[in-house]
């Protein structure tokens, strides 16, 4: 990083979490967002009669397993892991789309679940937004971007008057690079990297400190999302805003984010300052994980070969949910399953980092 | 990474937006028209025939509810090219003295009439219901389910006789009005099932999708995002299925009018000319059925062959 | 230098529209060698999957070949009649695309599919079949094959599909294999495997593969040589190694600079401004033009054919060694 920093962000080497139970306080000691053992658990069980007929147990998917962390002001905590780790459900967690089934979610200060629920959620709602991935489904295809960009002003009453609401809607398009004459036209008349500038500008219309970010980039192409990640970060020095990125690409976490939490199964198996994490990363998955990146650099690098797949969410490993294709495991992985400890100045959830057998 | 299927023909970008109407006589869908002759014949065919029943008070030669202009002597005449015939009855006249071509018109008028409000409010009906259903799921999607196919395990008719017959039995006494609406109400409670379960499963589909997600994390009550998200995007199956269905209501009326339960004879539709004629089949006074028969087919054809078209050329894998 | 196993030609894909025909490959030409594999690498809308299509005889109607031609061992394939291609197909040349669920039929067991596809192309007998289809499916590292191959595709995950989807191409012995983005449906780490995977195979067999993705990093890893597509031109061509490092046309140069690196931090990526143009209004000259930064005006009215740049070619003027630098 360059030393001249902007004002805003924390300085180098700041402790990504802090007041976390079981975790010293550091700096950003007022964390904006603060996770305590989120967990959110899916009914998948076959419908009532076929259950009784069949006789079929009751399934679930445990997609979120108990998962804690803080996330300071104006930084950015990045999550990734592969598919079904739950990483998706906690973004959904933490804008209220879903209602957690055990933990609570701290929003400066406040608990969002119960705020969520009670008079006070609109207030709550314009503090944080979300970015989808999907930019062909996350804005309605039969609106025109006018209507798109302003519902939320709509919805908040910031915006009185029509000329005042175009108004607005024009200075946020710009703000993204898109021009005031774009308000007229149809999703369908936009790329994907143009669609994905609306979803911000609709985002930042209720002015929000919180953005959560479900793979914002993931289905455009590199080029463009070179140009949607520089605005992202732009808008990030420029007001301050804090960011939860999901997404499953190395590279383009390591491109942005201040520290990243590294999920597996619906569990935190490791969460670092991102220089950390990726200099010298500790637990068996992230390292996989690192391995797997193609190298376009071509070091020729060798890697270690990869064991197995994601198993199946409906029915978990006992222990620790990675030791199936983990070469450091033990029998006391395969039965007590780690707890996400403080560990070194990071925080790591395996008993043979713990152990100091790794 | 969304790339495009292979081979899937580029798509190119529209003009640029002005107006509602520019759009639509740009698009596809206009497009799609003018290269159909069928759609083109069945829509002149539709829109003559509207025109008439429309216009019947003043477009029809003489007016067949009228009693009083009735003559004993004109009845029975056949139509004008045969050897009897008389000009100022083109298609003949009826026991009556009415005269065929006005009975038509006016006829017509009835049935469209009847057919377009039984179809609007099945739409109606079914569109809310449908949505409630995909929305809200659980056992009110349950319910709302079940009752749908219970209703479809009875064919329509037996369904609209029901109805009509307790409506009578209710009101025995009932002036035209309510008549109308009895009917009205048989025929659209047996056709709201089919929109109420295409639109659930749109709305499923469509609940899923990340702009309804969006919208929820701005904060818009689950009724608006309804109304005004959900809504636009499950209405284009229900608009090919009202097409379709007009058709089917003016004929269910027309059955049920033959059968003597449908409109009340002093309004007589296609159908009740049609069974009034069938009394004169056999000695030889053909012109009384056949002709509202004919008309009855040319409508429904008519509607329905827009209907097929209107399906394809809003099916996007079909342009 | 062995003749190439396939060569394109000056191909042109249009798409009659309504609106005007859409020229959707414009005089694209390349040659795989026997044996080697070539990336074709581009954005949405640059025409790489159609030339994949093109080259298997699967582009879909109104889409069609409009000019140049693609030979086969010598042989001219694109404008054979439909059953001569489907024999080709299968047999010469095997495909894998992107979606393994529905690359697989869902109805039938994968020991059927594959026994089918080695009955129809090899000849084979039903249990010397069922042999070949087993081994196959243990040289694509399913395990348990012989017990598995009696599954059907909605048991297996998605990459042990992909493993039977690489298997079912390879089973007749073909020559070339197109691989449409096989691996961008997969996760990260599967990813990995299916990729070594289907290297070392293709090794074995000495089928040239034609690697059509939007990831470099698969490129990087794979391909012997590559070629970046633009607007349905090729626009640089040349070996792994030199594309990737020391790229010569503009639009490789932004390419590269905005993938984020794994070895190094900046601040701000490289970016290319603008978007890659639609294709009913592609610019005269060169496609790149309104987007360069070191657009001359003769690129604006002529377009540059690829010239040698360097260990690559390079479809720019910057690179015109009878300009006087």
């Amino acid at each position: 990083m360059t030393a001249g920093r902007a004002p805003g962000r924390p300085q180098a080497g700041a402790h990504p979490f802090g007041g976390s139970p079981g975790v010293p306080a550091g700096q950003g000691a007022n964390p904006l967002v603060e996770v305590n053992d989120l967990a959110k658990t899916f009914d998948v069980s076959a419908p009532w009669l076929n259950r009784v007929i069949e006789r079929q147990p009751r399934r679930f998917v445990h997609a979120v397993d108990g998962v804690s962390f803080a996330i300071p002001r104006g930084t950015t905590l990045a999550l990734v892991g592969e598919s079904g780790c739950g990483k998706s459900t906690v973004a959904r967690l933490l804008v209220g789309l879903y209602a957690p089934t055990r933990g609570t979610v701290a929003f400066d200060g406040i608990d969002t679940a119960a705020t969520l629920a009670s008079p006070g959620a609109r207030a709550l709602r314009k503090r944080m937004q979300m970015i989808f991935q999907d930019p062909y489904a996350s804005l309605n295809p039969r609106w025109t971007v006018r209507d798109i960009v302003g519902e939320p002003l709509r919805e908040h009453g910031l915006a009185m008057t029509e000329p005042a609401l175009e108004a607005k809607v024009a200075a946020l398009l710009a703000q993204v690079g898109m021009a005031a004459a774009d308000m007229e036209k149809f999703p369908h008349q936009f790329s994907g990297g143009q669609r994905q500038r609306i979803s911000i500008a609709r985002a930042l219309a209720t002015e929000p400190e919180f953005l959560v970010c479900d793979e914002p980039t993931s289905a455009l192409d590199v080029s463009v999302q070179a140009q949607v990640l520089n605005i992202m970060k732009n808008l990030q020095r420029q007001r301050g805003l804090t960011y939860l990125f999901i997404s499953h690409n190395l590279a383009v976490v390591r491109h942005v984010a201040d520290s990243v939490g590294v999920m597996y199964l619906g569990r935190l198996v490791e969460l670092s300052p991102r220089r950390t994490l990726f200099a010298a990363p500790r637990h068996p998955y992230t390292r996989m994980l690192l391995d797997a990146i193609p190298d376009i650099a071509m070091t020729g690098r060798q890697r270690t070969p990869v064991q197995g797949e994601v198993p199946n969410p409906l029915n978990p490993p006992s222990g620790c949910a990675f030791h199936p294709r983990c070469p450091h495991a033990n029998a006391r992985c395969s039965s007590e399953r780690p707890e996400l400890v403080e560990f070194q100045g990071v925080r790591i959830a395996c008993h043979a980092v713990t152990e100091g057998r790794i | 990474m969304a790339d495009q299927p292979m081979a899937r023909a580029p798509s190119a970008p529209l003009a640029p937006s002005a107006g509602a109407l520019a759009r639509f006589f740009d698009g596809d869908v206009w497009h799609s028209f003018k290269q159909s002759p069928t759609a083109m014949v069945a829509a002149v065919i539709a829109l003559v025939c509207v025109v008439c029943a429309v216009f019947a008070p003043w477009l029809a030669p003489h007016n067949p509810q009228d009693l009083a202009s009735l003559q004993l002597m004109d009845a029975r005449l056949p139509p004008a090219w045969v050897a009897d015939g008389q000009a100022r009855f083109p298609l003949g006249t009826d026991d009556q003295g009415r005269d065929i071509l006005s009975a038509l018109m006016y006829g017509a008028r009835i049935s469209l009439l009847v057919g377009l409000a039984s179809v609007v409010l099945s739409v109606v009906l079914g569109v809310g219901l449908g949505l409630l259903a995909g929305f809200v799921g659980g056992r009110v999607d349950s319910f709302i389910m079940r009752v749908c196919d219970v209703m479809l395990s009875f064919p329509a008719i037996l369904v609209a006789l029901l109805i009509d017959g307790v409506g009578r039995a209710m009101f025995p006494d009932a002036h035209e009005a309510l008549a109308f609406s009895v009917l009205i109400l048989a025929i659209s409670l047996t056709g709201w099932v089919q929109y109420a379960r295409t639109v659930r499963g749109s709305t499923l589909v469509e609940r899923q999708k990340d702009y309804v997600q969006a919208a929820r994390v701005i904060g818009v009550s689950p009724l608006r995002i309804m109304r005004r998200h959900v809504l636009p995007n499950v209405l284009g199956p229900v608009l090919v299925l009202a097409t379709i269905q007009i058709a089917s209501a003016i004929i269910t009326e027309a059955t049920l009018s033959f059968l003597g339960v449908g409109v009340p004879p002093t309004s007589p539709s296609l159908g009740t000319l049609i069974r009034v004629g069938q009394d004169f089949l056999f000695s030889g006074e053909w012109w009384i059925t056949v002709f509202p028969g004919l008309v009855l087919v040319m409508i429904a054809l008519s509607v329905n062959l827009l209907g097929d078209w209107l399906r394809d050329a809003l099916n996007p894998r079909l342009r | 230098m062995a003749a190439p196993l396939l060569e394109v030609q000056h191909l042109r894909v249009e798409f009659p529209t309504r609106r005007g025909t859409l020229l959707a490959l414009d005089d694209v030409s390349f040659s795989i060698a026997p044996g080697e594999i070539l990336g074709v690498v581009g954005e949405s809308g640059a025409g790489k999957s159609l030339t994949g299509a093109a080259i298997i005889g699967l582009l879909e109607p109104p889409g069609r070949v409009a000019g140049g031609q693609i030979l086969l061992d010598g042989q001219r394939i694109d404008n054979l009649p439909a059953e001569a291609m489907r024999k080709i197909r299968g047999k010469r040349i095997g495909a894998i695309f992107q979606d393994p669920l529905t690359s697989l039929n869902p109805l039938y067991t994968i020991g059927r599919q594959l026994i089918e596809t080695i009955q129809v192309h090899l000849g084979l007998d039903a249990a010397a079949a069922r042999a070949r289809a087993v081994q196959l499916l243990q040289s694509t590292g399913i395990p348990a094959a012989g017990q598995r191959i009696d599954q059907y595709p909605h048991q297996f995950s998605g990459g042990m599909r992909q493993r039977v989807v690489i298997a079912l191409a390879l089973a007749a012995q073909p020559q070339l294999i197109v691989a449409d983005e096989p691996t961008t449906a997969l996760d990260v780490s599967i990813q990995a495997q299916i990729i070594a995977l289907l290297k070392s195979l293709t090794k074995e067999q000495g089928a040239a593969v034609m690697l059509v993705t939007h990831d470099m990093g698969v490129i990087a890893e794979t391909c012997d040589r590559v070629a970046v597509l633009y607007a349905g031109r090729v626009v640089e061509i040349g070996p792994v190694a030199a594309v990737i490092h020391s790229p010569a046309h503009p639009y490789t140069v932004g390419l590269m600079g905005s993938i984020p690196a794994m070895d190094q931090e900046r601040e701000q990526l490289m970016q290319i401004d603008g978007a890659m143009p639609r294709l009913n209004a592609i610019p005269p000259g060169c496609a790149f033009h309104p987007r360069c930064p070191q657009a001359m005006d003769r690129c604006r009215s002529d377009r540059p054919d690829l010239l040698p740049a360097g260990a690559t070619q390079a479809a720019c003027w910057l690179h015109d060694s009878k300009v006087a630098a």
